[in-house]
C-alpha cells in the first residue's frame, strides 16, 4: 500500500530531525521525507496537520500471556493494546507457560504476533530453564528462533556462581542480558516499599537494598565477564545512581524504567488499593524524582510500560494475595507525556526515551524515521487529551489510570506502512 | 492529573458516623470519645442481673475468623448478644492459594443470608478495607485485626482501660513495649493515644522488631526499657510470637526477657501507681514477670471485660451508621 502523511511534524529523535513535513510510504517502507518522488501517487492520503510524527515507540517488557495465560491476556489483545499506545515493536518477558525457554514456544508467539499484525514482537528468552536459575536454557536455539535476549526477570539465581556462569556463557556469543536486580532474601515476602507507608498499612517491606544490593552485585559480574547488559525496571534513586557510576567508569551497561515508577509513589498505597500492587515495589518521591533524573540525563535511556494485564479476580482480594502488575500499555504515549507537561523533559528527549533510546539497548531494528527503513510510526495530537478506558482493548483492566484525563491523544500508529491503530 | 485518590472515609457515612469499623486512622477525636462514652455506659449493662439490650434485636451478626482467636471472638460473641442480636461464628481455615477466592466466597454467601454485620478477623493487611470496599458494602464491617495492620477495637478497650484508671488522656505518659512491628495493637493503640491527646507515647523494643518510619505516629523511640518506662503512668505489654526467633528477629526469649521483659524490678521506674495492660495472651516469662501479670498493677483482666462494652458499642454505633446511611440514600433515590 501506498501512503502519505501530510503537513506533520516529524520528529526523529535520532537524527534529530524536527520539521513539519510529509511522509511517503510505499511497500511498507519509508520512501521520502519532504517531497513526494516523482510520479507518486499513494492510495491514501492522512492529512496530519497538528499532530507529531514520530517513530513508532518501543516498549521492552509488554507481557502478552500467551501461551499459558489466556485468562489474563492474549498476543493479539495485547499487541492491539499497544498499537493503541503508539507502540510498534516490543519485547515480551519469558514469564508464559511453559515458560520461553525452548525455541517452539518463541516460535508460536511469532507466529501469533505475526498473524495479529497489531506490533513487532521480538521475544526475551529465558537465560535459564523454567527461570529456575539452575541450569542455562538453550540460549543460542533461543537466538536463532529471535530471542533478541535473556533475562530471569525477578526469579534470582541459585547461587552467584551459577549466575556469574550464565554471563560468561552470554558473553561468549555478544547476547543481551537483562537484569531484574532484586536481593531474593531481602526481598522475601515483601509486599510493599519498606518505609513509612508500609509500617503504617502492616505490609511486609522490601528495603531499598534489595534493589541496591544486587544491582552492585550484578555490575560487579558484568564487568567481570564483560557480558552486554541491561537492567531493566529500576526503582530507586540510589539504583539509578549505580547505574550512573558504573557508566562513568565505562561499563558499557544500558537501563530502562517502568512508566508508572515516573508518576506514582508508595503513597499510592493508602486504603490497600490492589491496583498499586507491583514488583518490584513502588517507592518514595524521593526515589520517583532521582528516576526522573536519570531519565532525563540519559542514565536511564528506555522507558517501558511493564504491560501485566490481569484478569479481574488476580486483583479482587486483600493486597498480599493479589498479583502485582499493571496493564497500561495501551496509554503509553499519554502517560509518557506527563514527563513533557511536567517540565521534565522536551517532547523530543521524551520521544527518544520510547523509541532509539528503548531500540538501542537491546539492539532492536526499530525507534528510527529513516528514509529506506520500515514505515514504522506513530501520529499524536500533543494538545488533544485521552481520558484512559473510554476504550479498554488489554484484557486486563487493572490499570489505576483509568478515568483519568491523560495529555496527548495518539490518532494513527502504522507498522510497516499498514495502519494498526487509527482513533 | 492527580493519580492518587484522594483518601474516602470508607468507615463514615455521609454524616459522619461510623458505618464500618475498619482503623482508627481518620477517626477524629470526638467519634473515639463517643466509643468511650457510649462503651461506659453498657459497662453497667454487663453489672446487671439480665445482661441485655435491644439495640440489635432482629439483626444478625456474623463473625467470620480467617485466623485464630478466643478472647477476641467469645467477647465479640458476647457483645452482639448483649445487644440481643443473632449471632454466627465461623472459623474459616485458609489455604494460602486459595485465600482470596476462599474470602470473597465466604463473605458473599454469607450476605446472601441476610447478614447486616460482619466482623471478621483475616491474616492479611487491608483484608477489612478490601471486604468493606469491594465484597458487601451494604454490611457493617467490624476489623477484628487484619495482619499487621490495625485491631481497632482492641485499640479502643485499652483506651477505655487507660481512660477508666488515670480519668483522661491529657498528662499522660505511656509506653508500648515488645513486638511493635509485627503488631497491630500497637498500631491501633499509636492512633488513638494521638488522637486522643495523649502528650507523651513512647515505644520500646530492639531495632528488628520496630518498623521503619514509626517516627510518624509521634511516638518517642526507646531501645532500652528501664530509660523507656521512667515515669510513665501506663505500659502497655506486647505479646512475643514464639516465631520471632526464626529468621534472626532475635537470639532467644531469654535474651528477650532479659532485656524487656516486665518485671517488679523495672516497674519500679514508672509511677508509683502506672497500670500495666497486655492484650492477651501473656507469655509468662517472656514478655512479663507472673507477679507482675498478677500484680497490683495489672489491669489485664479488667480489659477484657472492657473489651465487650467497647465491642457493644463499636457494633451499636456501626449498625445505626450503616442503617441511617441505607434510608439517606433511599431517601435521596427517591
Amino acid at each position: 500500500m501506498t501512503l502519505s502523511i501530510l503537513g506533520a511534524r516529524v520528529i526523529d529523535p535520532s537524527s534529530g530531525l524536527d520539521q513539519v513535513s510529509d511522509l511517503h510510504i510505499d511497500a511498507g517502507k519509508i520512501i521520502a521525507i519532504g517531497a513526494a518522488p516523482a510520479g507518486f501517487t499513494p492510495a491514501r492520503t492522512l492529512q496530519a496537520d497538528g499532530l507529531v510524527a514520530a517513530p513508532g515507540l518501543v516498549d521492552l517488557n509488554v507481557a502478552l500471556r500467551e501461551p499459558g495465560y489466556s485468562r489474563k491476556g492474549s498476543i493479539a489483545s495485547e499487541t492491539r493494546a499497544a498499537a493503541a499506545g503508539g507502540v510498534t515493536s516490543l519485547c515480551c518477558p519469558p514469564q508464559t507457560k511453559p515458560v520461553l525457554d525452548v525455541s517452539a514456544v518463541a516460535e508460536l508467539i511469532l507466529d501469533r504476533a505475526r498473524e495479529a499484525g497489531h506490533s513487532k514482537v521480538f521475544p526475551i528468552g529465558a537465560l535459564s530453564k523454567g527461570l529456575e536459575g539452575e541450569q542455562l536454557a538453550e540460549l543460542i536455539a533461543l537466538r536463532d528462533a529471535g530471542c533478541v535476549a535473556f533475562g530471569n526477570g525477578l526469579k534470582s539465581f541459585a547461587n552467584t556462581r551459577t549466575l556469574c556462569r550464565a554471563l560468561e556463557y552470554a558473553a561468549t556469543f555478544d547476547l543481551t542480558v537483562i537484569f531484574h536486580s532484586q536481593d531474593r532474601d531481602l526481598a522475601q515476602d515483601g509486599l510493599a516499599h519498606e518505609g513509612a507507608m508500609a509500617s503504617f498499612l502492616g505490609l511486609p517491606g522490601i528495603p531499598e537494598t534489595a534493589e541496591t544490593v544486587a544491582l552492585a552485585r550484578d555490575l560487579l559480574l558484568v564487568e567481570q565477564t564483560g557480558v552486554r547488559a541491561h537492567f531493566s525496571q529500576l526503582t530507586s534513586a540510589r539504583g539509578a545512581k549505580l547505574i550512573e557510576q558504573a557508566q562513568a567508569r565505562g561499563l558499557p551497561v544500558t537501563a530502562d524504567v517502568a512508566l508508572y515508577q515516573l508518576i506514582l509513589t508508595d503513597q499510592a498505597l493508602v486504603d490497600f488499593s490492589s491496583l498499586y500492587h507491583v514488583q518490584p515495589p513502588l517507592r518514595t518521591q524521593a526515589d520517583r524524582d532521582g528516576l526522573r533524573e536519570a531519565v532525563k540525563s540519559g542514565v536511564i535511556q528506555a522507558i517501558s510500560s511493564h504491560h501485566q494485564p490481569h484478569e479481574r479476580d488476580a486483583k479482587l482480594a486483600p493486597f498480599g494475595a493479589t498479583e502485582p502488575g499493571i496493564s497500561s500499555v495501551e496509554l503509553l504515549l499519554p502517560l509518557a507525556m506527563i514527563l513533557v507537561e511536567d517540565g521534565l523533559l522536551d517532547l523530543a528527549t521524551l520521544l527518544q526515551r520510547l523509541s532509539s533510546g528503548p531500540a538501542d539497548a537491546l539492539r532492536l531494528p526499530a525507534g528510527q524515521l529513516k528514509v529506506g527503513g520500515a514505515a514504522d510510526l506513530v501520529l499524536f495530537d500533543p494538545k488533544a487529551s485521552t481520558v484512559a478506558g473510554e476504550q479498554w482493548r488489554s484484557k486486563g483492566d487493572n490499570c489505576p489510570f483509568i478515568g483519568h484525563c491523560l495529555p496527548s491523544a495518539v490518532r494513527y500508529t502504522l507498522v510497516d506502512g499498514h495502519i494498526s491503530h487509527e482513533a | 492529573m492527580t493519580p492518587i485518590d484522594a483518601k474516602r472515609p470508607l468507615q463514615l457515612n455521609d454524616q459522619g458516623q461510623l458505618r464500618h469499623f475498619l482503623s482508627l486512622d481518620g477517626l477524629p477525636r470526638e467519634l473515639l470519645t463517643e466509643i468511650l462514652d457510649t462503651a461506659d455506659s453498657f459497662l453497667e449493662v454487663g453489672a446487671r442481673a439480665v445482661k441485655k439490650v435491644p439495640l440489635l434485636r432482629g439483626k444478625t451478626v456474623c463473625n467470620v475468623f480467617f485466623e485464630n482467636s478466643t478472647r477476641t471472638r467469645t467477647t465479640f460473641e458476647l457483645a452482639a448478644q448483649r445487644l440481643s442480636a443473632d449471632v454466627i461464628t465461623l472459623n474459616v481455615s485458609t489455604s494460602s492459594t486459595s485465600k482470596g477466592e476462599t474470602l470473597f466466597d465466604t463473605l458473599r454467601n454469607l450476605e446472601a443470608m441476610a447478614a447486616d454485620m460482619f466482623v471478621v478477623r483475616h491474616g492479611d493487611s487491608g483484608a477489612a478495607h478490601f471486604i468493606a470496599e469491594h465484597v458487601c458494602p451494604e454490611v457493617a464491617i467490624i476489623n477484628g485485626g487484619d495482619g499487621r495492620h490495625a485491631h481497632p477495637t482492641q485499640g479502643m478497650l485499652d483506651m477505655l482501660t487507660i481512660r477508666r484508671h488515670k480519668g483522661g488522656f491529657e498528662n499522660l505518659s505511656v509506653a508500648i513495649v515488645g513486638d511493635i512491628l509485627h503488631s497491630r495493637v500497637a498500631r491501633s493503640n499509636m492512633l488513638a493515644l494521638k488522637t486522643l491527646g495523649c502528650p507523651d507515647i513512647r515505644v520500646i523494643g530492639p531495632k528488628t522488631l520496630l518498623p521503619i518510619g514509626i517516627e510518624q505516629y509521634g511516638v518517642k523511640v526507646y531501645t532500652d526499657l528501664e530509660q523507656g518506662l521512667k515515669d510513665v503512668d501506663v505500659v502497655i505489654m506486647l505479646r512475643l510470637q514464639r516465631e520471632r526467633m526464626a529468621g534472626g528477629l532475635l537470639p532467644s526469649e531469654g535474651e528477650f526477657y532479659r532485656l524487656f521483659g516486665l518485671t517488679t524490678a523495672r516497674l519500679a521506674g514508672a509511677k508509683p501507681d502506672a497500670i500495666v495492660m497486655h492484650p492477651g495472651p501473656i507469655n509468662r516469662g517472656v514478655e512479663i514477670e507472673s507477679a507482675v501479670a498478677d500484680g497490683p498493677h495489672s489491669v489485664i483482666l479488667n480489659q477484657v471485660t472492657y473489651g465487650i462494652a467497647v465491642r457493644m458499642a463499636v457494633l451499636s454505633m456501626a449498625m445505626s451508621g450503616q442503617n441511617a446511611q441505607r434510608q439517606f440514600e433511599q431517601e435521596n433515590a427517591q
